[in-house]
C-alpha cells in the first residue's frame, strides 16, 4: 500500500515536472513583458488548481481505497457539517480574491495604449492580413499584403513540409526593437482576429469597428501566430508572421519601403512586355485567386466559377478588368481593386486572358487599368 | 390532498406564469436592441462616438495647456472600391477647440452608388469626450459614376477628457449600400 | 419505524399501450415519450460523433487530405449544433420525462399531449437541419455559435432552413420546461416539500426556468439575423448602422446559461448515484440545492467571458473575470459535497459508480481549465485555440454526457425490467474512459502552443497532439458502439430486477415494481423522509 501511494506520488510528480518544463507541453513564455506577465498568471493559477486537485483527488481515492463495501467498511450516517462547508466555501473565495489581484494588475497594464512611438493599420480580410505603416502625422507611409505563402503541393501532400508550414508568409510585418508600437486593428468583412502568442497579444478585427493593441519587443526574431476567428474557408490559412528587427535595421528597411512604394507608384505609368505580364500575372493568380479559381483555372462550380474558355475571360478586356476591380457584391468575389495595384491587376488580368489555352488577343497595362478605375 | 380540480387550476396558473417569462424574455429581447444602442451611446462603448453635438462657444474654452491628436484612419469595407480619404491623417488640436477637418470620396464606377461611412475610435475611455458637430457619417452619400466629393467634419475634444490620453484614432469604414437602400436618388447628396 | 410505502401495483394494465407504430406517434405516457427521447438523442449522438470522426480524421496528420475546407467548417459547425441541441439536451429531457413524475409521485407530466408535441418537432427540426448539407452552397458553416456578418452576408443560402431548425428546437425546449415546471410546482405526492424533492427534480426545476429565460433570447437573436439576411435590417450589419458585436452579446446571453443548462441536471443525476453506490446520503442537500440556485443565477452575469477579446473597455473585462470566478465557488462546493458523500461510505463500483466518479473528477478537470480560462489576461492566450475546445469537451463529454450514460445504466432496470450485463458495462466505461481522455487532454497542450480552433490544417508543431487525439477520437467513438450492445442485449436478454434494483438507492421510483408500471403512481404514495431522495 505504501508502494502503491509513493509509486503514484512519483507519476504524478513526473508528470507535473514534464508538463512545467516541457516546451512543447506548455504556454510560451514570450518576448514582451506582458507576454512574461500573462504566463506568470498563467503558472499561478494552473498550480492553484493543480494543488487543489491533488488534495480533493486525493482524499477521494484515499476513500475509493479504503471505503469500499469489499474491504468491508460500513457506511457513516452523517451529511451534514456546517463548519466544513462554511470552511470550504470561504477558503477558495479567498483563494480566487488573492488570484484576481494580480490579474487585474496585468490587465490595467495591457490596455495603457498611449504613448507609442509607431502606429500600424492591421486590416484583416478574407483570408490574408494587410498591414499599413502610419508615419507621424498619420499617413500611410506604405501598405502591403500578407498572404500564406506555404505553396499548395506542401498542404496538398505533393511535397515535403517545411518547417514553418502553415505559418510563413510572402511579406512579413516588421517592427523594431525597443518601441512601443500600437496596432489598429479592424477587418475588411468578417470578424477576424490577430494573435501573436510570442507578444502575449490578441484581439478581433472587427468591420467597421476600430480595436487597438501594443506591444514593445526587445528581443530581435521572428514570431508566428494566427487568425483566431472563424472566418470562412481560409480561416486556418492566413498567418501572422511578424519579424522583429533591431531599430537601426528597422529604419533602413522603413526608409527603403518608403522608396520603393514611390518607385511602385511610378511602375503604373510602365508598358510591361507580354512576357513579363505572364510571369508577374502567374505570381499574383497564385497568390490571390488560385485559392478559389484553382491554380488550373477550372474553379469549383458553382460557387467558384471556371475561368478557362468562359465568357469573361473571352469577353471584352474592360468589362474583366472592371470585374476584377470591383468584384461582384453578394458573392465571394472580392473588389480586388483595393488589394492589387493597376500593375499587379494588368498582370493577372492579362494572365488570366492567356494562360490555359485562353488566347484573348489584347494586352492589359496598367494604364488601362488605371483609366477604368477612375484615376 | 389536492383535488384534482384544484391541480388543474394550479397547473393552469403555473402555465399562465411560465408563458408570462417566454413573453416576458421575448420583450427583454426585442428592447435590447434600443438599450444596447443607449448603453454604447451613453458609456461610449464600441467606439460609438454618437449622433450630432450642439456646441455652444460661449461656455467651451479651449485647454491651451495640451494638445490631443487626433488620427483619421480611412477604409472602404467589403468590396467597395470607392476612393475615400481625409485631407490629413492626423490633426492635433485642444481640448475644447473647435476643429474642421475634410474628408474626401470618389466614385470610381460606372454606376450611381449611395455609401454610408461608420465611425469607430479607440481609446474606448476617449469616446464620450469626442463630439461631432458635424460629420458626414450622420447621412448616406449619393455619388454619380466619377464623381468627388469633399465632405468636411468639425470636432470638437472635450475639455474632460482625462489627461492620460494623449491621442486619439478614428477610423471611418465607408459601406456600399446601394442595393440596401433600393432606388439612389439620382441628384446626389 | 417507517410508515408503510404504499406502492402501486393494481392498476398498471388498465389500458395497456397500443401496439406497432401508432404507440410511438400519439403516445402522451412519460415514459413513452421519455424512451422516444432517449432513442432520439443516441441516435443524433452517433450523427454528430461521426462528424467528429470526419473532423478527427482530416487533423489526424498535418495536410488536406480528406475534406476540403468548406466542408470542414460544415463538419465543426454541424457536430456542435447537433450534440448541443440533439444530443445532450433532448437526452436530459428525456431523462426528465422518465424520471420527475416517478420521483415526485405523480401519474404522469402536467400536459401529456403538449409533451407529445415537444417531442415530435425535434426530428422534424434536424431532419431539416441535417438536409442542408446536401442543398446547393452546403449547410451552416459558420460554427455553432454562428457569429455575424460570417453567418448574414456571408452565408450559404441554407441558413434560412438552419434558422427555422433552431426556431423549432426552441419551441421544444420551452414547452418542454413549461410542461416540467407545472409538474413539479403542482403534482408532487403530499408531503414532499420543496426541500424534500431529489436532487435530480431540483435540478431540472431550475434548469427549466433558465430555459425559459433563454430560449427566447436565441430565437431573438436568429430572428435578427433572418431579417438583415432576407429584409434588408441592419441589426449585425455595420453599414446600416449595426453592431456584429451586438450579436455577440445576445449569442452568448443566451449561450451562457445554455452550458449550465447542459450541466444542472448532470449535477442532479449525480447526487443520486453517489450516495446510491456509498449506501450513504447526500452531504450537505440544502447546500447543494442553493448551490445549483447560485450557479444558475451567476449564469447571467458571465456572458462576456466569451468575448474578451473583442475589445471591451476595462471595467467591463473586470466585471466579467470577477463574476466568472465567482462562479468555482458553487461548483467547487457540490464537488466537495459529493467527496464528502463518499468519505467514510460503503462503495461498490458498478457502473454507473463508475461513470459517476469519473463524472466527478474530469468534469472537476474540465472546471479547473474553465478557472484558468477566466482569467482575462491570460485568456488572451487561450481564447480561439485548443485550449478551450479542450475545456468545453472535459465538461461536456466525461462532464455532462458521462452522467446521461451513468443515468441509461442506473436506472435501466427500473425502466426494462432487466439487469444489464455489468461485465460489458464495466468494459463500455474503461473504453469510455480511456478514450475520453486519449482524445481530449492533448488538446490542453496543442492550445496552449497554439493551435487556433477550427482550422481544417495546422503547424507541425501540433502534430503529435493531434494524432494522439484522433487516436482517442476514434477509441471513444467506437466504445460507444458497445454501449448500444450493452443497452440493446439487456433489454432482451437481461436477468429480471428488483423493484429496488440497488439496495442503496433511494427515492420514491424505487418503490415501484421493475419494469415500472406504464401508469404509475396513479394514486399518489406516502412520501417519507427514508424514501423522499437519495
Amino acid at each position: 500500500m505504501k508502494q502503491k501511494k509513493s509509486f503514484i506520488a512519483a507519476l504524478l510528480g513526473l508528470l507535473t515536472a514534464s508538463l512545467v518544463n516541457a516546451d512543447e507541453l506548455n504556454m510560451r513564455q514570450g518576448v514582451t513583458n506582458i507576454s512574461h506577465a500573462v504566463y506568470d498568471l498563467h503558472m499561478t493559477i494552473l498550480w492553484i488548481c493543480v494543488a487543489i486537485g491533488v488534495v480533493v483527488f486525493g482524499v477521494m481515492f484515499w476513500s475509493i481505497i479504503h471505503h469500499r463495501r469489499a474491504a468491508g467498511h460500513e457506511a457513516a450516517h452523517f451529511h451534514e457539517n456546517t463548519k466544513l462547508e462554511l470552511a470550504w466555501t470561504i477558503i477558495p473565495t479567498l483563494i480566487l480574491v488573492l488570484m484576481a489581484i494580480p490579474a487585474t494588475q496585468v490587465l490595467i497594464e495591457m490596455y495603457d495604449t498611449g504613448g507609442e512611438d509607431m502606429a500600424i493599420e492591421v486590416r484583416g480580410y478574407q483570408w490574408k492580413w494587410q498591414y499599413k505603416y502610419l508615419d507621424e502625422n498619420n499617413n500611410n507611409a506604405f501598405s502591403f499584403f500578407s498572404n500564406l505563402a506555404t505553396p499548395k503541393d506542401e498542404i496538398e501532400g505533393r511535397s515535403a513540409k517545411g518547417e514553418h508550414y502553415l505559418l510563413e508568409v510572402d511579406k512579413p510585418l516588421r517592427i523594431p526593437t525597443n518601441r512601443k508600437v500600437r496596432f489598429l486593428l479592424t477587418a475588411e468583412d468578417v470578424i477576424h482576429a490577430w494573435w501573436v502568442p510570442d507578444f502575449g497579444i490578441k484581439r478581433d478585427a472587427i468591420p467597421g469597428m476600430l480595436n487597438e493593441l501594443w506591444t514593445v519587443v526587445d528581443k530581435p526574431g521572428v514570431y508566428r501566430g494566427q487568425c483566431t476567428e472563424l472566418c470562412g474557408k481560409d480561416h486556418g490559412f492566413m498567418p501572422v508572421v511578424v519579424e522583429v528587427l533591431e531599430e537601426a535595421e528597422f529604419d533602413a528597411w522603413y526608409a527603403e519601403e518608403v522608396a520603393n512604394e514611390s518607385i511602385r507608384q511610378e511602375a503604373l505609368s510602365k508598358t510591361f512586355t507580354a512576357e513579363e505580364l505572364m510571369v508577374k500575372g502567374e505570381e499574383v493568380y497564385g497568390t490571390f485567386c488560385a485559392s478559389c479559381h484553382q491554380p488550373n483555372g477550372q474553379g469549383i462550380p458553382p460557387v467558384f466559377p471556371s475561368l478557362v474558355g468562359t465568357d469573361v475571360v473571352t469577353g471584352p478586356r474592360d468589362d474583366h478588368i472592371r470585374l476584377v476591380i470591383n468584384g461582384v457584391a453578394g458573392s465571394a468575389m472580392q473588389a480586388f481593386g483595393k488589394q492589387l495595384d493597376a500593375a499587379q491587376l494588368a498582370a493577372v488580368v492579362h494572365y488570366e486572358r492567356h494562360a490555359w489555352g485562353n488566347n484573348a488577343d489584347d494586352m492589359t497595362q496598367p494604364r488601362d487599368v488605371l483609366e477604368l478605375s477612375g484615376e | 390532498m389536492m383535488q384534482p380540480v384544484d391541480r388543474q387550476k394550479n397547473v393552469q396558473r403555473t402555465i399562465r406564469q411560465s408563458v408570462l417569462i417566454v413573453l416576458g424574455m421575448c420583450c427583454f429581447v426585442v428592447a435590447l436592441i434600443p438599450l444596447y444602442d443607449l448603453f454604447c451611446e451613453v458609456t461610449g462603448l464600441n467606439g460609438k462616438t454618437g449622433g450630432p453635438y450642439t456646441y455652444d462657444p460661449a461656455n467651451t474654452r479651449p485647454d491651451t495647456t495640451r494638445l490631443v491628436k487626433v488620427n483619421f484612419l480611412t477604409n472602404t469595407n467589403a468590396g467597395l472600391s470607392w476612393k475615400f480619404w481625409p485631407e490629413l491623417g492626423g490633426v492635433r488640436v485642444h481640448p475644447g477647440e473647435l476643429k474642421e477637418v475634410n474628408f474626401f470620396v470618389k466614385n470610381t464606377t460606372d454606376r450611381v452608388m449611395m455609401a454610408q461611412a461608420i465611425p469607430s475610435l479607440v481609446p474606448v475611455a476617449a469616446t464620450q469626450y469626442f463630439h461631432k458637430t458635424e460629420c458626414f457619417c450622420f447621412n448616406q452619400q449619393v455619388l454619380q459614376p466619377g464623381e468627388e466629393l469633399a465632405m468636411p467634419m468639425r470636432f470638437v475634444v472635450d475639455r474632460d477628457l482625462p489627461k492620460n490620453v494623449q491621442s486619439i484614432n478614428l477610423s471611418y469604414a465607408l459601406f456600399d449600400i446601394t442595393e440596401a437602400m433600393g432606388d439612389v436618388a439620382v441628384t446626389g447628396g | 419505524m417507517s410508515e408503510v410505502i404504499h406502492a402501486d401495483h393494481h392498476d398498471d394494465h388498465d389500458h395497456g399501450p397500443e401496439k406497432g407504430l401508432a404507440r410511438w406517434l400519439f403516445t402522451t405516457n412519460h415514459k413513452d415519450i421519455g424512451t422516444l427521447y432517449l432513442w432520439f438523442s443516441f441516435l443524433m449522438l452517433l450523427t454528430g460523433g461521426v462528424m467528429a470522426l470526419v473532423i478527427r480524421t482530416e487533423l489526424f496528420q498535418p495536410g488536406l487530405q480528406f475534406v476540403a475546407p468548406e466542408f470542414f467548417n460544415q463538419m465543426t459547425t454541424n457536430h456542435g449544433l447537433i450534440m448541443v441541441f440533439g444530443a445532450i439536451m433532448p437526452a436530459f429531457v428525456g431523462l426528465a420525462n422518465w424520471l420527475v413524475p416517478m420521483q415526485v409521485g405523480a401519474p404522469d407530466m402536467a400536459l401529456p399531449r403538449m409533451n407529445n408535441l415537444s417531442f415530435w418537432i425535434l426530428p422534424f427540426a434536424f431532419g431539416m437541419m441535417i438536409s442542408t448539407l446536401f442543398m446547393e452552397g452546403g449547410g451552416p458553416n459558420f460554427g455553432w455559435t454562428f457569429y455575424a456578418p460570417l453567418s448574414t452576408t456571408y452565408a450559404p443560402d441554407s441558413v434560412t432552413f438552419f434558422i427555422f431548425a433552431v426556431h423549432m428546437m426552441g419551441a421544444s425546449s420551452i414547452m418542454g420546461s413549461i410542461n416540467i415546471i407545472a409538474t413539479i410546482l403542482n403534482m408532487r405526492a403530499p408531503g414532499m416539500t420543496l426541500m424534500k424533492m431529489p436532487l435530480f427534480v431540483w435540478t431540472w426545476l431550475i434548469t427549466a426556468y433558465l430555459l425559459l429565460a433563454v430560449m427566447p433570447v436565441l430565437a431573438g437573436a436568429v430572428t435578427m439575423m433572418l431579417f438583415d439576411i432576407h429584409f434588408n435590417t441592419s441589426f449585425f450589419n455595420a453599414a446600416g448602422g449595426g453592431d456584429p458585436v451586438m450579436f455577440q452579446h445576445i449569442f452568448w446571453f443566451f449561450g451562457h446559461p445554455e452550458v449550465y443548462i447542459m450541466i444542472l441536471p448532470a449535477f442532479g443525476i449525480v447526487s443520486h448515484i453517489i450516495p446510491a453506490f456509498s449506501r450513504k446520503a447526500l452531504f450537505g442537500y440544502d447546500s447543494m440545492v442553493y448551490a445549483v440556485a447560485s450557479i444558475a443565477f451567476l449564469s447571467f452575469i458571465v456572458w462576456a467571458h466569451h468575448m474578451f477579446t473583442v475589445g471591451m473597455p476595462l471595467a467591463g473585462q473586470l466585471f466579467f473575470m470577477y463574476a466568472t470566478m465567482l462562479i468555482a465557488i458553487p461548483t467547487g462546493v457540490k464537488v466537495f459535497n459529493w467527496t464528502a458523500t463518499m468519505w467514510k461510505g460503503s462503495m461498490s463500483f458498478e457502473t454507473p459508480m463508475l461513470f459517476a466518479v469519473a463524472f466527478v473528477v474530469l468534469f472537476t478537470i474540465g472546471g479547473f481549465s474553465g478557472l484558468m480560462l477566466a482569467i482575462t489576461p491570460a485568456d488572451y492566450q487561450y481564447h480561439d485555440t485548443y485550449f478551450v475546445v479542450a475545456h468545453f469537451h472535459y465538461v461536456l463529454v466525461p462532464g455532462a454526457l458521462f452522467s446521461i450514460i451513468a443515468a441509461v445504466y442506473f436506472w435501466f432496470p427500473k425502466w426494462t425490467g432487466k439487469m444489464y450485463n455489468e461485465t460489458m458495462g464495466k468494459a463500455h466505461f474503461w473504453l469510455s474512459f480511456i478514450g475520453v481522455n486519449v482524445t481530449f487532454f492533448p488538446q490542453h497542450f496543442s492550445g496552449l502552443a497554439g493551435m487556433p480552433r477550427r482550422i481544417p490544417d495546422y503547424a507541425l508543431q501540433f502534430a503529435d497532439f493531434n494524432m494522439l487525439s484522433s487516436i482517442g477520437a476514434f477509441i471513444f467513438g467506437f466504445s460507444q458502439l458497445v454501449f448500444l450492445y450493452v443497452i440493446i442485449h439487456g433489454i432482451r436478454k437481461g436477468t429480471p430486477a428488483a423493484g429496488r434494483a440497488w439496495e442503496g438507492a433511494r427515492g420514491l421510483e424505487w418503490t415501484l415494481p421493475s419494469p415500472a408500471p406504464y401508469h404509475s403512481f396513479t394514486h399518489p404514495p406516502v412520501v417519507t423522509d427514508e424514501e423522499a431522495h437519495a
